[in-house]
């Protein structure tokens, strides 16, 4: 299924924007920020060589690109935007009211910790910050994940009728050059089709009000209508992801389960750290231990009842987080997965590690060294009393 | 318009409604003072048709007829900015359009 001419070596952020090229938005409203910039930059070569149709607008911000996004997609364009860390902050304001007025913005969006103290590597701070704002969430492994995740999100977003974020790790994915295979302009075009919106602001026949005040009497109603399409829109991603592996062949789900048939212990992460787990995990599997790897993709919608499906058999569970939530106890990702496998008979004992703030490496050796204390939590005299564990942090 | 109020699942997906809803929302009841048409004195420029952020001077055939009381949120624009009243230095009785206290009209 693979064509040859089509696999190419290219970084996080060539591989969103050749999606975006590829997908051809209407309008593209974008604001540089690191390390995001580099996607609208190839874009907007694009837009200057004359390879796709889109109204590129050059905003002061990205208040006002995400403000430029929701206009033109209430206008009935397919509009797409990209930003980090930062950038994403200031777009925080828009961010509710565009996944509100159910509008399909899909936006590739660069992990980047956030100020401060000022720092522009990785960690999910950023997009953790606001993970309510009634956007979808993908977080992404590699390059090629995250060129099929920006075309795939197209499509889920438009079901849906709501915002996506896919998100790279900053530099360790945007940056790297990784293989990715490409699938051909015209299949694209094909899969994608026309945008046809039910509703849109520029049709002359149909005249509607967006965004309308909304006091005590109804906006509770209205906000129901988003949490329920958000609800809804975990269906969606199932039938995309299963069309998606039949046209492209390649498989996505809300999360990927590696070496978990027989694991008794295992880790639960997202993003780049997934690729060293996953060498981890075949180090000791060498060695005859039982371990595996659970990569979180989609955080919204929350995969709640699958994810404790897949996870409920293991003994002991590490979930690492690439962010903290200042004095919650965990956190993000070990909250939400720990209040997914609450009630549950079988649950395993969990323990959450915080690592990686402000693009702070974390190496195999480490990686390991959880698998092994999770695998010695096994025994039940073993005591884990900690809360959090604060991963190559010093002293 | 007030009708039973709509379930959560009655409710179209956006929260959209269909345009012109305006016009129900009566916003005239926000009012302090209200503007008093003096047509005698009005010479139809339309500047105050202009100038109204309510969109509450009723004109019709290019004559000012009166305000939209509904609508009106009574901010003295109009009066202000008429020619007329300018001209006559806003002395009541020589002014197209004065504005009186509310109140008055609620009794
Ligand atoms: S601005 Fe004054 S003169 Fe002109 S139309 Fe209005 S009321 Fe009449
Ligand atoms: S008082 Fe203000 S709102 Fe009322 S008619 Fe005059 S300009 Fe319009």
């Amino acid at each position: 299924m693979v064509d040859k001419n089509l696999t190419v070596a290219k970084t996080g952020n060539e591989a969103m924007a050749e999606a975006m090229r590829q997908i051809n938005p209407d309008v593209v409203a974008a604001y540089p920020i690191t390390p995001a910039t580099e996607i609208a930059q190839i874009f907007a070569g694009f837009v200057a060589d004359g390879l796709v149709h889109t109204e590129f607008v050059r905003v002061e911000s990205e208040h006002s690109a995400m403000s430029a996004a929701v206009g033109a997609a209430a206008a009935g364009g397919r509009c797409m935007t990209a930003t980090s860390s930062q950038g994403l902050m200031l777009m925080s304001e828009i961010l509710p009211i565009a996944s509100a007025l159910r509008l399909p913005i899909v936006m590739p969006e660069v992990n980047r910790t956030i100020a401060g103290p000022i720092n522009i590597h990785c960690d999910h701070s950023d997009t953790m910050f606001v993970r309510d704002s009634g956007w979808m969430q993908v977080y992404c492994e590699d390059a090629q994940e995250a060129y099929d995740s920006v075309l795939m999100g197209i499509k889920i977003a438009e079901k849906a009728m709501l915002p996506m974020m896919v998100s790279t790790d900053g530099f360790i994915i945007s940056h790297c050059m990784a293989r990715v295979d490409l699938i051909p302009d015209e299949d694209v075009t094909k899969y994608l089709g026309q945008y046809k919106p039910e509703t849109w602001l520029l049709n002359p026949d149909k005249k509607i009000t967006l965004g309308g005040l909304d006091l005590q009497d109804y906006y509770f109603e209205h906000k129901m209508v988003a949490i329920d399409a958000m609800y809804k829109s975990k269906a969606i991603i199932k039938e995309c992801c299963e069309e998606f592996a039949g046209k492209f062949g390649r498989n996505y789900d809300f999360f990927e389960s590696y070496e978990m048939d027989d694991a008794e212990t295992a880790i639960l992460a997202m993003g780049s750290v997934c690729g060293t787990a996953k060498v981890a995990v075949d180090n000791l599997r060498k060695d005859g231990k039982k371990v595996g790897l659970v990569r979180m993709r989609v955080f919204r919608p929350f995969p709640a009842e699958e994810l404790a499906k897949t996870l409920s058999n293991l003994k002991t569970l590490a979930i690492m987080d690439r962010s903290d939530a200042m004095s919650a106890g965990e956190a993000p990702l070990a909250i939400e997965t720990k209040a997914a496998l609450y009630g549950r008979k079988k649950q395993p004992k969990t323990h959450n590690y915080v690592f990686g703030l402000g693009g702070r490496d974390i190496k195999v050796e480490e990686i390991e060294d959880v698998y092994k204390e999770m695998l010695d939590f096994t025994q039940p005299e073993k005591n884990f009393d900690r809360k959090v564990t604060y991963l190559g942090v010093r002293e | 318009m007030e009708n039973k109020k709509m379930g959560w699942k009655e409710l179209p997906d956006a929260d959209s409604m269909s345009a012109g809803t305006s016009t129900e929302f009566k916003t005239g009841d926000w009012r302090s003072q209200r503007p008093v048409f003096h047509k005698e004195n009005c010479i139809h420029c339309l500047r105050c048709w202009v100038m109204c952020p309510d969109v509450s001077i009723i004109v019709k055939d290019g004559k000012v007829m009166g305000y939209d009381y509904d609508h009106c949120k009574g901010c003295g624009i109009c009066a202000s900015e008429c020619p007329i009243n300018k001209k006559v230095e806003f002395e009541k009785d020589k002014c197209a359009i004065t504005m009186a206290d509310e109140k008055e009209f609620q009794k």
